[in-house]
C-alpha cells in the first residue's frame, strides 16, 4: 500500500503488520495525552510531588534521556569532526534516537513546569548564574540543530527527492552539516554539564553539593563524560533491538565493535575521575559543612550499596567488558554492557535528582520517600510511545542505516 | 542577581526556643496577613501552604528525662550565595537592597521549583492547588498583598506590604527612615510568649542585634554557610545542637509540626 515510500531496495513488513505494531504503542500514546491533559488542566496536584520532593520522576527521567540521547552528538562529533567514517552507519538513527530524546524531554519539562506558558520568561529575564538558564538555552538550541539535522534525513525520502527543491536543499544542508555537528557538540558538552551542575552548586544541599574548578562544580565534568560514555552504548543498544525487532542486519558488527571500544575508553575515564570525586566528596566536601557523608547511606533504602553498584557494576564491569577484544566479537556480550552502562548513567541520574531530596538537610525534618502518581507515570510512558512510533515511521520510510542495503544483497 | 550587594540595612530576628511553646499563633497570623488560602481538602502536610512552619523535636530520652522543643521556621532570608536566588532562571527572586528581605516574585515565576530543591531549610512552598476561599471569607483578604496563582513558589518575606506601609508612613511624614516600631512582622506580633525579636541587625541600638550576639545564639545549619537572618536562642546544649548540620540518623529527632 505504502511501497512507494520505501526505499528502494530495503524490505519492509506489510502496511497491515505495520499499523499492528503501531496501534498498542497509539493507545499508551492517548494515555499518556490524558495524563498530561489533567495535570495541565487540573495542575500539577495530579502527581505525587510535594513541597519536598519538588522534582520526582520527570525529571530523573528527563535527565537520563539526556544523557542517553548523547549519541547523537557525539556520534557526529566523531563522524564529522574527527572522521571516524565507519559511524555514519549509525549516524541517522543516533540523530532520530537524539530528536527524540531531547524533544520528549522537553515535552515532558513543559509538563513539569507550574507555568508553562511563561517559559519564555527564562529569554527574557535571564539570570545568567543559574545553571538551569544555561541549561534551557542550550537544549532549546540544540533541539533546533538536531531538528536541522533530521531534516536531510526526512528529503532523502523516496518521493521527496522527487521535489527538485527538497533535493538540492537536502544536498545544501549536508554541505554544511560538519558545522551544525560542531555547533551541536558545543551546545551540547555546556548543557550535558549544566545538567550536572544543576545538582553539584546546591551549596545548601550538602548531598549533591561539589567541589569544582572555577565556577563549574565537578559534576558538570562527570555529567559529561558519562552522557558521551553512555551515547555510543545506547546507539549499540537501539541499533541491536531495531535489529531483532525488524528481524534484519542493520549494520557490520565491526560498527558495535567501534561504538563499544569508544564507550569503553570513555567509561573507564569516567569510572576514575567519578572515584576520585567521591573520595573527595565524602573526605574534603561534605565535612567542610559539617556532615560526615558516609552517614547519608545510613537512610534505608538508599544505603550504601548504591554507590558500589553505580560505580563497580554498572560503571567498572560495563566498562571492563567493552575494553576486552575477545567480548567485543560477542554480540550477547555487548548488549550486557550497553544495558549495564546506561542502567548506571540512570542510577546516577536517580541518586542525583532524587536521593538528593531524599536526605534531610533540618535534624528535625525526616528522610522522605515519594512514590510517583499514575498521571506521571503515563505522561513519561506517552514519551516512550511518541519515541516508538516516530522512530518505527522513521525506520520504515527513511533511510537509517545506509549499510542495510548491502548487508540484504549478500 | 544582586546577590553579592550589601543592602543598606539587614531585617532578621530572633526567636527564643526556651519561651516558644508551639501554639502556632505566628503561623496563623502569618497565614492572615499574607492570605495564604486554607489547605485544600486533599491536600496533605507535604503539598500545603505555610510561610511558617513550627516544628516539634525532643531530646529522644525517655521519660521522665524527655524534654521537647518547638522550631518556627520560615524562610532565612539568607545573605550569602542566597541559594533559591543564585539557582532561579528567570530572576523571580530579589534581594530587597534597602532590606536584606529575600523576596519571591510569584509573577515571573515559572513554577520550576528548582529554588525549593536550593532551600536548605524546605522553607520554600508550591501552590499545587488553585487557591479558594471559604464563600465571603475573600472579604477578610488583606488588599495590601496579592494572592498567588497555582503553579508558582511563594514563602516569607516578613510581612513586605508592613514594610511598604511604614515607608509610605515614614515618608507622609518627611521622614527618610522609617520608625523601626513601625515595621513588625505579622508573626511577631502575635506571639502570645513574646518569643520573637525583629529588627534591624545592623542597627547596634536595636534589641535584636543585642541579642543576636548572645553566646547561647544560633543558626540553623549555620555551616552551609548562606548566612541566614534568622537567628535562634536556648539556653540547652541539645536545642542548640539540633540546629547543626549533620544529619545523624535518629539522634535527637523528632516529629513534624
Amino acid at each position: 500500500m505504502d511501497n512507494s515510500f520505501i526505499s528502494r531496495g530495503i524490505r519492509r513488513c506489510s502496511t497491515p503488520k505495520f499499523l499492528a505494531w503501531l496501534a498498542p504503542w497509539a493507545v499508551l500514546l492517548g494515555l499518556g495525552v490524558f495524563a498530561i491533559g489533567l495535570c495541565l488542566i487540573k495542575g500539577l496536584n495530579q502527581t505525587n510531588m510535594d513541597n519536598r520532593f519538588a522534582f520526582g520522576l520527570w525529571i530523573f527521567l528527563d535527565l537520563t534521556v539526556i544523557a542517553l540521547g548523547a549519541g547523537a552528538f557525539f556520534t557526529g562529533f566523531l563522524l564529522y569532526i574527527l572522521r571516524r567514517e565507519e559511524l555514519r552507519a549509525v549516524i541517522n538513527s543516533a540523530v532520530v534516537i537524539g530528536f527524540i530524546c531531547y524533544s520528549g524531554a522537553v515535552l515532558i519539562l513543559a509538563v513539569d513546569v507550574g507555568q508553562p506558558l511563561r517559559a519564555w520568561f527564562t529569554f527574557w529575564h535571564p539570570n545568567v548564574h543559574s545553571m538551569l538558564t544555561e541549561v534551557t538555552f542550550c537544549i532549546t538550541c540544540y533541539l533546533g540543530i538536531l531538528a536541522i539535522e533530521y531534516a536531510p534525513i526526512v528529503l532523502k525520502n523516496r518521493q521527496l527527492r522527487d521535489v527538485p527543491s527538497f533535493l538540492l536543499f537536502e544536498h545544501q544542508l549536508h554541505k554544511v552539516m560538519p558545522l551544525f555537528a560542531a555547533v551541536g557538540t558545543f551546545l551540547s558538552f555546556f548543557h550535558q554539564g549544566s545538567l550536572g551542575g544543576l545538582y553539584g552548586v546546591l551549596q545548601g544541599r550538602p548531598f549533591a553539593f561539589r567541589d569544582g574548578f572555577a565556577i563549574w562544580p565537578s559534576t558538570f565534568f562527570l555529567f559529561i563524560l558519562s552522557a558521551i560514555a553512555t551515547g555510543p552504548a545506547f546507539v549499540l543498544l537501539t541499533t541491536w533491538m531495531v535489529s531483532k525487532i525488524s528481524g534484519k542486519q542493520l549494520v557490520r558488527h565491526s560498527v558495535f565493535a567501534l561504538l563499544a571500544q569508544i564507550s569503553g575508553w570513555l567509561l573507564i575515564a569516567y569510572v576514575g575521575l567519578k572515584s576520585l570525586d567521591t573520595l573527595v566528596w565524602l573526605n574534603v566536601t561534605a565535612p567542610r559543612s559539617g556532615v560526615s557523608a558516609i552517614r547519608f547511606y545510613g537512610w534505608q533504602p538508599f544505603a550504601s550499596w548504591m554507590l558500589v553498584v553505580e560505580i563497580v557494576v554498572l560503571g567498572l564491569l560495563p566498562a571492563l567488558i567493552f575494553l576486552s577484544p575477545s567480548r567485543r566479537r560477542s554480540t550477547p556480550w555487548l548488549i550486557t554492557a550497553s544495558l549495564l552502562a546506561c542502567g548506571g548513567v540512570a542510577v546516577n541520574r536517580f541518586v542525583m535528582t532524587i536521593q538528593t531530596l531524599a536526605v534531610p538537610t533540618l535534624r528535625f525534618e525526616p528522610f522522605m520517600l515519594y512514590f510517583p502518581s499514575w498521571q506521571e507515570i503515563a505522561a513519561f510512558v506517552f514519551v516512550i510511545a511518541y519515541g516508538v512510533i516516530l522512530y518505527s515511521l522513521s525506520f520504515r520510510y527513511l533511510t537509517l542505516f545506509p549499510q542495510e542495503r548491502e548487508l540484504q544483497q549478500q | 542577581m544582586a546577590t553579592e550587594q550589601k543592602p543598606k540595612s539587614r531585617f532578621g530576628m530572633v526567636i527564643d526556643l526556651d519561651r516558644c511553646n508551639g501554639c502556632g499563633a505566628c503561623a496563623a497570623a502569618c497565614a492572615v496577613e499574607n492570605n495564604v488560602p486554607p489547605a485544600h481538602p486533599t491536600a496533605t502536610d507535604r503539598t500545603g501552604l505555610t510561610w511558617m512552619r513550627v516544628y516539634r523535636a525532643d531530646n529522644r530520652r525517655p521519660f521522665p528525662d524527655n524534654r521537647s522543643v518547638y522550631f518556627p521556621v520560615s524562610c532565612q532570608h539568607c545573605g550569602n550565595h542566597t541559594p533559591c536566588m543564585a539557582v532561579c532562571p528567570q530572576n523571580a527572586v530579589d534581594i530587597n537592597p534597602e532590606t536584606g528581605v529575600v523576596s519571591q516574585i510569584p509573577v515571573r515565576c515559572l513554577g520550576c521549583r528548582y529554588c525549593m530543591a536550593a532551600c536548605p531549610f524546605h522553607a520554600r512552598y508550591f501552590n499545587w492547588f488553585d487557591p479558594k476561599w471559604p464563600h465571603e471569607m475573600e472579604n477578610a483578604l488583606n488588599p495590601d498583598v496579592s494572592v498567588r496563582m497555582r503553579g508558582v513558589v511563594e514563602k516569607c518575606n516578613f510581612c513586605h506590604s508592613r514594610w511598604q506601609a511604614a515607608v509610605a508612613r515614614a515618608a507622609a511624614n518627611g521622614n527618610h527612615d522609617i520608625d523601626p516600631a513601625d515595621y513588625v512582622p505579622a508573626c511577631v506580633e502575635a506571639c502570645p510568649e513574646k518569643a520573637m525579636t525583629f529588627g534591624n541587625l545592623d542597627d547596634p541600638k536595636s534589641e535584636v542585634a543585642r541579642q543576636s550576639k548572645a553566646p547561647i545564639v544560633f543558626r540553623l545549619l549555620a555551616r552551609l554557610n548562606t548566612d541566614p537572618k534568622v537567628y535562634y536562642r536556648s539556653d540547652r546544649d541539645w536545642v542548640r545542637r539540633l540546629g547543626d548540620t549533620d544529619v545523624a540518623q535518629g539522634e535527637s529527632e523528632v516529629s513534624r509540626g
